[in-house]
């Protein structure tokens, strides 16, 4: 199984230049990317091309030769950068995992959640506590692939080093791809295994 | 007393709660922050390390008075030596204190860059403006862009900006650098040693503790709530055996160059803190006096920590 971008091309609008001008890339189930850029060269905006967020303007992104699926969970789950802008503000955290299917009290237990913020609104966590829910239901939704766009730099350290490990251990276990945008190279080192520069 | 009057900013004894509906008219008081101290010097970059969730950008909330109505702050507040109210708070808050927010979504939606920048100062401070665009890489053209069409990095960096823009003694930088590349983080930071040096004071609240060792004069390290330790960068530079307390050692494992190893465990929830030492239950060298008798905050080898056995 391969998650695949074909010669794609994207902009906002016409009069802005081609944030990605025939960009192809292919990862396979199993494989971890970096994805390695300057802030502006896109890499947010390939992220979301690849998990179906957005359309490219030219070009196809394939799932297994097939376009992505339009109905039900989406295979490729995306974790975005700013956890406070991705989840419903006006649900409880408790919906918000229950709307990705059924999960087991293990996975919340090692992303360090508390039963207790299952009850509040999402305005009453920080951020670095939103984005283990956001870990917890792309894991929860069965995804093949995980786009983690710089999903630790609102955590402190310790709290970075525990959530890669889940992630690495469970997409290990379930045989996912994983795609990772950072800028710190020494945390790419530990995660990939392959990189890409979007400047060459 | 003299002290108190050097000091740009001084915080003693801080606490924090925030008051809450339990069930049904049943309210409940929870304490986020409890015992906090710090104090920033003109001329110094304070770094301030810790937990998701210890309190850190409560503290800066804290300081300018814009915490949301359910909670009350106890403890004292010094600004140049006069006691923070809210009306002082007020009255600095954007002129003499300015924040770097930690989110992008304080961005209003709805205005072009150009003019969120700008602000209400008159003269507007376009000439201003166009240099530290300029410093950060960012090109002109985005001030009549909406935030939306920005990248998260460039968010970051025009929320920089605004802070730089004013005229501000102290600068509450709550995670400026995230979503920066390496460069753009070292030049924003490289920008607040620069206003440091002028004689401002900067409050520098980040994840990025690598970075920060190299720009900061002290660094604070922060726990469920509390001040843990606070040293000197150079310590931190020096590795774990320069520091005091042991949550600090933890961090400087966790970081992806030193091992990437993670302590177990995770910082108590505010309702549900252990009775003494607040990190006793992940604590590799925990005894019973931490679990019934909360250390103070005493000094050690010109840093101050809150543990019995940091040395």
């Amino acid at each position: 199984m391969a998650l695949e971008a074909k010669n794609i091309y994207f902009r906002y609008n016409r009069k802005q230049a081609w944030i990605l001008q025939d960009r192809s890339i292919k990862i396979e189930k199993s494989q971890r990317l970096a994805i390695f850029a300057p802030s502006g060269y896109g890499k947010t905006t390939l992220a979301m091309l690849l998990a179906g967020y957005l359309k490219p303007i030219k070009g196809e992104i394939l799932l297994n030769n097939m376009p992505l699926p339009r109905k039900g969970i989406c295979p490729v789950q995306l974790i975005y950068q700013h956890p406070e802008m991705a989840i419903n503000p006006r649900w409880k955290l408790k919906r918000v995992l229950d709307e990705c299917g059924t999960y087991n009290a293990d996975i919340i237990d090692t992303l360090g959640i508390e039963p207790a913020w299952l009850d509040r609104f999402p305005a009453e966590l920080s951020g670095g506590e939103l984005q283990r829910f956001c870990v917890a239901r792309a894991l929860i939704s069965g995804a093949d692939f995980l786009i983690c766009d710089e999903i630790s730099t609102m955590l402190d350290v310790i709290t970075q080093a525990q959530i890669w490990n889940v992630i690495l251990r469970e997409t290990e276990r379930r045989n996912m791809g994983v795609i990772v945008v950072t800028h710190n190279r020494y945390l790419a080192d530990k995660i990939a295994n392959q990189t890409l520069d979007l400047t060459v | 007393m003299e002290q108190k009057k050097d000091a740009l900013l001084k915080i003693q004894n801080l606490s924090v709660s925030f008051r809450r509906y339990n069930h049904g008219l049943e309210q409940e008081n929870l304490q986020v922050v409890s015992d906090l101290d710090l104090t920033v010097y003109p001329g110094e970059i304070v770094a301030i390390a810790g937990s998701s969730g210890s309190g850190k950008s409560i503290l800066a909330s804290a300081i300018l008075g814009i915490l949301p109505n359910n909670a009350k702050v106890d403890g004292n507040l010094y600004f140049k030596g006069e006691t923070l109210t809210p009306q002082l708070q007020q009255q600095l808050r954007g002129t003499k204190i300015a924040l770097v927010p930690q989110s992008i979504a304080f961005l209003d939606p709805l205005m072009k860059i150009g003019k969120q920048v700008d602000g209400h100062r008159r003269p507007k401070p376009v000439q201003t403006r166009k240099a530290l665009f300029a410093r950060f890489g960012l090109p002109q053209e985005i001030q009549y862009l909406y935030p939306f069409q920005l990248s998260g990095g460039m968010a970051r960096r025009v929320l920089v900006s605004t802070a730089l823009i004013s005229d501000a003694e102290l600068i509450l930088a709550d995670e400026p650098t995230p979503g920066m590349s390496l460069d753009q983080a070292l030049e924003a930071l490289q920008m607040f040693r620069e206003i440091a040096d002028q004689g401002k004071g900067v409050v520098l609240i980040t994840h990025d503790l690598d970075l920060a060792f190299e720009f900061a004069d002290r660094v604070a390290v922060f726990y469920a709530g509390t001040t843990v330790e606070t040293a000197p960068a150079s310590d931190f530079k020096k590795g774990p055996d320069a520091l005091r307390h042991p949550y600090s050692k933890a961090l400087w494992h966790a970081l992806p160059q030193n091992g990437f190893h993670p302590i177990e465990g995770f910082q108590p929830y505010a309702g549900n803190l252990p009775p003494a030492c607040l990190f006793a239950p992940r604590c590799p060298y925990a005894t019973e006096k931490c679990r019934t008798q909360a250390p103070l905050l005493r000094e050690v080898r010109g840093g101050e920590v809150r543990c019995y056995y940091g040395a």
